[in-house]
């Protein structure tokens, strides 16, 4: 029997109540017109994506009612998005973790058993302090994702340890932001820092924002849209944004290089670009131009499959428009393993066309400047997370979740103990189900902290139920946006069941670790007080107006002709990188070719639906009625040719052998015929997930063909290949 | 007699889905139903392909046949505006309107047995405030108000942008509007 048996969370030994399947949404014929009861309202900050919109939660005769945007909130700007619109759902799930839970023996097989918090603490306290002892507390890890990782990570780094990792960043944003921070020392932000609403024209590269419901994005792209920008979008597949376009370019995919170097090409050569803007702030423009001159639109055409003429005109429209174009930069970013690059190409773009710190082009963001509570210094650690792999990755600004779990696979493995909050990690990392059982066989240590019995916590010794963002306080959200601002997330309910916030579970856990020192507050709402009473405002205001906005300090955009020193190692923004090219990388992006479609496969695409946030929310009670499995595109050419009709169900084949659940066909002609595509977040396998286990597939379990940035360990998900699997029923688990 | 209408910009509708769960938790609509809904319209072969979105409910008629055909009157006009209501207590689910309107499905079974439909959140109407999927929509899309006054955000639009209602040939007088 292997030590850690993945553990279907059916299993579960209860020493509870039988759950009750009935969702809790049902009206009556009697009950008032809504609202005429005795209505409450109090601040919260959204967590059901993390985008952290600021929102009212309203009680009727204290009962949840309904959660709206705040009208102040610049995230939101008072209009909450669907999943938004949805948190009851969160909060009312029957599904939620009740108890703590913890991996047990029973009849010679392994199972969790409900135990008491303490007894949950006092097993984890145990287990990280030998830890310490005998290799030391930085092989202790947490990967985490969403705001209440703060809580975990002052906890691990009062243990000793600054080892951790977001799968936000190689699995998501960051070939966007170390290709960006390359160019011109600053990343591109979240909230991204575009100023899409005063922009004349928008360029969207694979970026489907309207699927992908980053409300502040959303919304003021439709502002531009009111305002007759030109949109231009980038996609192989005809995305809402597309529909929505004065020009579709239905590229090739995996040829977004050639094409940003075509523009590029185009804009140089016809001189459409910034020269003063680029002779008073760029660095390596003669190289660039050198470099780009190969780049004609003839030969881009070739690659791309974008007719020349069409290159020339969207080029003339965004050096019409400049500075106020915005060359999106995208945010799930981790497409072919050349995405820092293609990053790089997108910020060049930008600086050709003199936009960054420009008026419809991107803002200079601001926060508030808010100390934090005082407390004692850390101790430090001997070992950063990157030397859990040495040599590899050298622009990887933060912790690298894949590199991670690498190094937690064998009995010498580097790391030895996993703290994992709210990252659904077998639905994440692409293709890494069976490095994630390795992994979890070899540590000392895997503990879960979720709010929901995701597939990971079937990996976990012991599993901690976290309560919703309608039951806890998290840190004030203090986010860089176009005027300084707080909002602050507030319980609206006690916790149900045995269900505890973050805050209160990294703090007893850190006094079971003897570390009260660094947890002085009784109650979150203490720590929340003082800090804001050191900007003028308190717990109690907040509790009040939920959103305070302040007064920026400096400009939001560059002053003409100012000077200005960039956060790059020339102090310049860098068109030419002498970073990349001493690290032995391409000093400026080059075009590789994708690897061809094999004969009898598709290209598998994927993206997001504007119902739901990946796994995270495909069981909440109110989105799945929405929208409650995934669906298979295909081109009515490709369904003719596999007999595939609308409403019917397959299950696709990887080139390396990848079976996947079932998946319900949409034939349409919004994908072309060489590719498939579907959201990403369905396909669950946790039992106790009983709404959403069994519905759709999971594309990251498709991902057989990964390709790694080697410039800073992103996960290129998009070079995989699939086929139809003929008979529904056969292989793979629905 | 007050005229609401609804309009809808197809133009920045992104099919969202929003106003359907904002309509579901503002009225307590039960597990399964809806009383809105979004239609994908999508005509082309690739690469030259149009999609539509159109978040569609209750077109709220000023001739409206659910009314005329009800036969016990549990169908209604609220106050002297189109608002179409259905009192549940003279309601016997018989189904008449359901047959009687020309738009599929605008009406649902409540599993009480009484017909469950859009009401454009007469409750917020009366206290001056959009209907929830109008102020829930992220991208704005869609505005409330009456075309008796025509100054208003609705009649401005509708003068000034080109327009259309579904199945106008039926003669009840849709006012749910959809720019295009």
């Amino acid at each position: 029997m292997k030590r850690r048996e993945f553990i279907k969370l059916s299993s579960v030994a209860s020493a509870g109540a039988v759950v009750s399947p009935t969702l809790m949404l049902g009206g009556c014929a009697s009950k008032p017109l809504p609202g005429t009861g005795a209505v409450t309202k109090s601040p919260t900050v959204c967590d059901m994506c993390f985008w952290k919109c600021a929102g009212e939660v309203y009680k009727e005769d204290g009962e949840l009612w309904k959660i709206t945007g705040n009208a102040d909130d610049l995230h939101s700007g008072g209009r909450l998005c669907t999943r938004g619109t949805g948190g009851p759902g969160a909060y009312l799930d029957p599904d939620r973790l009740r108890q703590p839970l913890m991996r047990v023996v029973v009849d010679g097989r392994q199972t969790f058993q409900e135990v008491s918090w303490d007894e949950a603490l006092q097993f984890i306290a145990a287990k990280m302090r030998g830890i310490a002892e005998t290799v030391g507390p930085e092989r202790m890890a947490l990967l985490h994702h969403g705001a209440g990782g703060h809580h975990f990570l002052h906890l691990l780094r009062a243990f000793g340890s600054d080892s951790h990792a977001e799968p936000a960043f190689a699995q998501c944003r960051g070939p966007r932001d170390v290709g960006f921070r390359l160019t011109f020392g600053e990343s591109a932000s979240s909230p991204e820092r575009t100023d899409m609403a005063n922009a004349r024209c928008i360029v969207l590269l694979g970026s489907h924002i309207g699927e992908n419901l980053h409300n502040g994005q959303v919304q003021t792209l439709t502002e531009a849209i009111n305002k007759d920008a030109t949109l231009i979008t980038v996609d192989p597949r005809f995305s809402v944004p597309a529909g929505k376009s004065k020009h579709w370019l239905p590229i090739k995919p995996g040829t977004d290089i050639a094409l940003l170097l075509g523009w590029m090409n185009v804009v140089i050569e016809e001189e459409l670009y910034d020269k003063d803007y680029v002779e008073r702030y760029a660095i390596g423009f003669e190289q660039l131009a050198a470099h780009v001159r190969q780049y004609t639109p003839e030969w881009v055409f070739l690659e791309t499959g974008i007719r020349p003429e069409v290159i020339r005109e969207t080029a003339r429209e965004m050096g019409k428009a400049a500075p106020a174009t915005v060359v999106h930069p995208g945010r799930h970013a981790t497409w072919y393993g050349d995405d820092t690059q293609r990053s790089r190409a997108i910020a060049i773009l930008n600086a050709l066309l003199g936009s960054w710190n420009r008026k419809g082009g991107f803002y200079i963001p601001e926060k508030v400047d808010m100390p934090h509570y005082p407390l004692p210094d850390y101790p430090k650690p001997k070992f950063k997370t990157g030397d859990a792999y040495p040599g590899k990755w050298p622009f990887a600004s933060q912790g690298v979740t894949n590199g991670v779990i690498e190094a937690s696979i064998g009995d010498d493995a580097f790391f030895k103990g996993w703290m994992v909050y709210g990252t659904n990690l077998p639905q994440t990392i692409p293709g890494a189900v069976d490095k994630l059982r390795a992994a979890a066989d070899s540590l000392d240590l895997v503990v879960v902290v979720e709010t929901m019995p995701s597939e990971m916590t079937g990996y976990a010794d012991v599993i901690l139920p976290e309560c919703t963002f309608l039951e806890r306080y998290d840190d004030i959200r203090n986010s860089g946006e176009r005027h300084p601002s707080l909002a602050l997330r507030m319980p609206a309910f006690e916790p149900k069941h045995e269900s505890k916030p973050g805050w209160w579970i990294a703090k007893q856990l850190g006094e079971h670790l003897g570390l009260k020192q660094y947890f002085p507050w009784n109650d979150y709402a203490d720590k929340l007080d003082w800090e804001l009473q050191q900007v003028g405002s308190s717990l109690e205001e907040m509790q009040k107006i939920g959103v305070k906005n302040f007064p920026r300090k400096r400009p939001l955009y560059f002053q003409e002709g100012q000077n200005a020193r960039f956060y790059t190692p020339s102090r310049k923004i860098e068109l030419y990188s002498q970073q990349l090219a001493d690290k032995g990388f391409d000093p400026m992006p080059v075009y590789t070719p994708p690897e061809p479609v094999p004969s009898g496969y598709y290209r598998l695409n994927y993206g997001r639906m504007p119902a739901h946030t990946f796994g995270k929310t495909t069981n909440n009670p109110l989105l799945f009625q929405l929208a409650p499995e995934n669906q298979l595109w295909v081109n009515p050419l490709v369904a003719n040719e596999h007999g595939l009709a609308s409403g019917e169900y397959v299950r696709l084949a990887s080139r390396e052998g990848a079976i996947s659940s079932k998946i319900r066909v949409r034939v349409t002609e919004r994908i072309g015929p060489d590719s498939v595509f579907m959201a990403h977040g369905f396909g669950h396998k946790s039992k106790r997930m009983r709404l959403t286990a069994g519905a759709g597939a999971d594309d990251s379990e498709l991902m057989t063909n990964v390709k790694v940035d080697p410039i800073m360990g992103g996960t290129g998900m998009r070079g995989n290949f699939v086929t139809f699997v003929r008979q529904p029923d056969a292989g793979g688990a629905a | 007699m007050t005229r609401f209408v609804m309009v809808i910009d197809t133009r920045t509708c992104i099919g969202c889905g929003d106003c359907v769960v904002a309509c579901k938790t503002e009225n307590n609509v039960p597990e399964g139903l809806n009383r809105d809904w979004v239609v994908e319209a999508t005509s082309g072969t690739y690469p030259d392909l149009k999609t539509e979105f159109r978040s569609e409910r209750c077109n709220h008629c000023s001739n409206p046949t659910c009314v005329t055909l009800c036969p016990t009157g549990a169908s209604h006009l609220w106050k002297d505006t189109n608002i179409v209501l259905v009192e549940p207590e003279k309601c016997t689910g018989c189904k008449a309107c359901i047959a009687a309107c020309p738009y599929d499905a605008r009406l649902v079974m409540h599993p009480e047995g009484y017909i469950d439909k859009c009401t454009f959140c007469h409750h917020r109407v009366e206290e001056g405030l959009d209907p929830a999927c109008v102020s829930s929509c992220p991208t704005g899309c869609m505005y409330f108000g009456t075309l008796d006054d025509p100054h208003s955000e609705v009649s401005q639009l509708l003068k000034t942008r080109n327009h259309k209602v579904l199945k106008p040939e039926t003669g009840n007088e849709p006012n749910v509007y959809y720019l295009i």
